[in-house]
């Protein structure tokens, strides 16, 4: 049987080059037409302590990480006793004899591989190991080397044609100690039978940022917070070039603090962080909701509660941004399934926002932020920026009695046009108090219950153009998986195998889960006998929300470890539940 | 800050909104409003090129009274949302206003880092050593001992010291008013808005509501010019008159010349933008 599926973990100590190594395999491999998706941790400690760095090859597109692993490489001891035991029976352990004692009784097998030795004594150029490392593994799923003698050219040409060519002799040398020395290594290899044309390379942080940016986003503000950093420091970098910018604020309440103002000024604008940092805005949530400012908030989910574990992952948030707030507070809730769906739901999220005029939240998690993914390369003729309706002098909003503009004039659909500062006639005070059309502050019981449900008209408006649910399996199976981001990876990655053995499951996805859109999610539930809900909380925070919406048996299915779920694992449970309700 | 150039003299009715002013009679609020009124003609801005950032409070109720741009945020934050503003549209002016609980209790981790940042902004807080709106607590800027209706043990903790505060922090405008010396006040909005950096204004403002000791005649007994002759570029100097406590002197204490937060942004803009969408393919074509 030809392979067609092969995960490799290259495992170590923080700041090793744990992560370059997989990094350039990565982009090696994408090059050679595979599809890629890698899973790391973000490491606990900032320097030593245990990281790995995993990449998923496929001739198919995968939507979750791989189970196990089939080719471990260990640079030390730690690493080894860490991840041995999550390597295949069939799969192959590789390590440095200078660094490592393999145990005697392993289930794979154990090869050597004197990485530190060949860097230093053979090519003298003690550094090169990484570049060994990779040469190596490369070797042994048969990645074409012209991808990685070009990705090393681009990569060290800067550093002249010496520093290049002694990168290739430490490639080349990885490439011939595992010819010469790793019995049966064709078992490894892949061949993309049709090898994927120009898919790019990114993270779910990457592809929000990218998001962002297309949608014509221009500024933002954030808090440094694992896993939500990066898409601020990617911000930072790409912005201006838009003439945009992104900035670090003094804590979380003065990032959406400094996101209103900017929206209030005109700029679309948002924040992203992770569930602390998320707790710490909900009051300007609140503001941002009653004074009608659209925002995008990313809340990039991590093991919780309190500082919980900040490099695990977890779907725990969803409560917090669905209902969080006090008083009734409206605002949207997207959440992508996918790094590809991160920078379509993101342009949805600032779309939603500025056309309703109401704070959006994103939710990303761990799992999803972190990744990278070979992705088709987005359509930018297909991306749809939606801006928010402006007043004009010449007609919008200019419904008062006497002709003055209101800033929160009474529509059909709940949004009213907004003025920008500067703008002549359009001057309004933007506030948390409770106002009438003219955005002056009043507290009778009329004005108050038409201004709330003025609010909520955006949301049930809103819930009518929600992005298209995430579809997978079989329309007519009687068995429905209801799932909400991350997790789908792995839903349709268990259906894909259920199908194997003759299950039929089918898959729905809401990628809007505030409001959560009936005319989506009515018919699936009730045209399913079974319908199944995993999700990686302990409440089942989702089939809750469902549950009140849609009252009916679900069968719930959580984890809430700090891990995604494994394929094979959620197969069983969900092959458990459906023979129970045959 | 650049105002804007139009033939007709503003006069301070051209400020004035269409709602009036909610603060019980005799509060020190009304002066300061004047005094903003004034500072703004003597500008000649248009009110719709100017911004008013304010908090939670009695005194944050300020914008309402105006004709100009708004922003009533919550409780504390009011600069934060002013940098984001001041982000968007650095060439606007932006006037802050708000009470002592909004700057120096729940907002002082906030006003800290709007001084650091040089945010190019008038700050006045309206000072009445008490939550006025929440009825009466004594506040941050209270003597120790002062006591209450609503506090009524008195305060427990020492009071700040608002301007040595700001100047601890390295702020590049740093002066006091008083709300019953309208003209000296709106001299100092004035100067505080033509500044090119954080202008710090700590302006007493009494509420004769709920502070029987704070009173309009306690502050004219206890207060003074700064010295004719004082040089506002003297650090130690400032420091030291801001240390007074007999009398508190009224005045501009200091002012320096900094890079500011808008200097910052615009430096991070490369000569020439590009549109988004040709930014995004870019970072494709990379990402391959
Ligand atoms: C988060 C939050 N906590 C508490 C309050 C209640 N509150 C409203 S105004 C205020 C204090 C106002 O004092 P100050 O800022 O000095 O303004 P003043 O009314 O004296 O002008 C308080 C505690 C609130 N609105 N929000
Ligand atoms: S309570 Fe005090 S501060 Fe508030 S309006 Fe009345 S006098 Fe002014
Ligand atoms: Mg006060």
């Amino acid at each position: 049987m030809t392979r067609n599926d092969l995960v490799i973990r290259v495992a170590g100590e923080a700041g090793e080059g744990i992560l370059s190594t997989g990094q350039l395999l990565t982009q090696a491999a994408l090059r050679g037409g595979f599809h890629v998706l890698t899973y790391s941790q973000p490491p606990s400690e900032i320097k030593g302590g245990h990281a790995f760095y995993q990449i998923r090859l496929n001739t198919y597109r995968s939507y979750s990480k791989g189970d196990d692993v089939d080719i471990l490489l260990a640079f030390n001891q730690e690493a080894y006793d860490r991840n041995a035991a999550e390597t295949k029976d069939d799969g192959l352990l590789v390590y440095d004899p200078s660094e490592v004692t393999p145990s005697a009784d392993s289930h794979f097998v154990q090869v050597e591989f004197p990485l530190n030795d060949i860097a230093k004594n053979q090519l003298k150029f003690p550094i090169a190991k990484n570049v060994v490392a990779v040469g190596a593994l490369a070797e042994l799923f048969g990645l074409p080397t012209k991808h990685l003698d070009s990705l090393i050219e681009e990569r060290w040409l800067r550093k002249g044609e010496s520093v290049v060519q002694k990168n290739l002799d430490a490639l080349r040398a990885g490439i011939d100690y595992v010819i010469e020395n790793v019995p049966q290594r064709d078992r490894f290899a892949l061949y993309p039978d049709k090898p994927h044309s120009g898919e790019i390379l990114m993270s779910g942080s990457e592809a929000i940022g990218l998001g962002a940016i297309a949608a014509g986003c221009s500024f933002m503000s954030g808090y440094p917070i694992t896993p939500a950093s990066d898409i601020k420091e990617f911000l930072e970098i790409h912005l201006p070039k838009t003439g945009g910018h992104a900035l670090q604020a003094e804590d979380e309440l003065a990032a959406i603090g400094m996101v209103l103002g900017a929206s209030f000024a005109g700029a679309k604008s948002m924040t992203a962080t992770s569930g602390p940092g998320f707790s710490l805005m909900i009051e300007m949530l609140g503001l941002a909701a009653m004074a009608e400012l659209p925002c995008v908030i990313v809340d990039a989910q991590r093991a919780g509660p309190s500082t919980g574990m900040p490099t695990r992952h977890e779907q725990g948030d969803l409560y917090q941004a669905a209902f969080a707030g006090h008083g009734e507070c409206p605002r949207i809730v997207l959440a992508p399934t996918s790094v590809r769906d991160c920078f379509y739901q993101t342009v949805n999220a600032f779309n939603l926002a500025e056309k309703y005029q109401t704070p959006v939240i994103l939710l990303g998690d761990t799992l999803l932020n972190v990744r990278s993914e070979s992705v088709p390369r987005p359509d930018l003729h297909e991306v749809k920026v939606v801006d928010r309706l402006l007043f004009s002098e010449n007609g919008n909003g200019v419904s008062g009695v006497n002709g003055e503009y209101q800033r929160y004039v009474l529509t059909d659909n709940g949004v009213s046009p907004m003025s920008i500062p500067g703008q002549e006639g359009g001057q309004y005070i933007a506030t948390g108090l409770e106002h009438n059309e003219e955005g002056l502050h009043r507290y009778d019981e009329a004005t108050h219950s038409i201004m709330t449900q003025k609010r909520f008209r955006k949301l049930e408006r809103a819930s009518l153009e929600a992005p298209e649910a995430d579809r997978f399996g079989d329309p007519d199976a009687e068995i429905g998986l209801l799932t909400w981001g991350s997790t789908v990876g792995s839903v349709i990655e268990a259906i894909r195998e259920g199908e194997r053995e003759g299950l039929k499951l089918d898959m729905l996805a809401p990628r809007m889960l505030m409001p959560l859109p009936e005319h989506e999610l009515r018919p699936f539930i009730e045209s399913k006998r079974v319908i199944i809900i995993p999700e990686v909380n302990y409440v089942g925070q989702f089939a809750n929300m469902v549950t009140s919406q849609y009252p009916r048996d679900y069968v719930r299915i959580n984890l809430y470890g700090g891990m995604p779920f494994r394929v094979d694992r959620l197969l069983e449970q969900i092959r458990e539940e459906v023979a129970q309700h045959v | 800050m650049s105002s804007v150039v139009t033939v007709e003299k503003r006069k301070v009715a051209d400020y004035k909104g269409d709602e009036r002013p909610t603060w019980c009679p005799g509060c020190g609020d009304f002066g300061v409003l004047n005094a903003v009124f004034n500072a703004l003609s003597s500008h000649n801005f248009d009110p719709q090129n100017v911004i008013i950032v304010s908090g939670i409070g009695c005194s944050s109720r300020l914008p309402f009274f105006t004709d100009a741009y708004g922003f009533h945020t919550v409780h504390g934050r009011a600069m934060p949302v002013a940098a984001g503003i001041r982000a968007v549209q650095p060439d606007m002016p932006v006037l802050a206003m708000g009470g002592d609980g909004d700057a120096f209790a729940i907002g002082v981790g906030h006003l800290i880092h709007a001084i650091r940042r040089n945010l190019n902004i008038c700050y006045v807080v309206m000072d009445n050593a008490v939550y006025g709106l929440t009825k009466g607590q004594t506040s941050p800027t209270a003597e120790r001992g002062l006591a209450t209706k609503a506090t009524p043990q008195g305060a427990s903790d020492p009071a700040v010291n608002p301007l040595l505060l700001a100047l601890a922090t390295g702020c590049t405008f740093v002066a006091r008013g008083f709300s019953s010396k309208p003209k000296d006040l709106a001299d100092l909005i004035a100067r505080g808005v033509a500044h090119e950096g954080f202008a710090f204004i700590d302006t007493y403002s009494p509420c004769p509501t709920f502070n029987t000791v704070n009173t309009f005649k306690y502050y004219r007994d206890a207060t003074d010019d700064l010295p004719a002759d004082y040089d506002p570029t003297d650090f130690n100097a400032a420091l030291r008159y801001a240390a007074s406590e007999d009398p508190l002197y009224l005045g501009l204490y200091y002012q320096a010349e900094q890079p500011t937060f808008e200097d910052h942004i615009r430096s991070t803009k490369p000569a020439a933008t590009s549109n988004a969408m040709t930014v995004v393919e870019g970072l494709f074509d990379q990402m391959s």
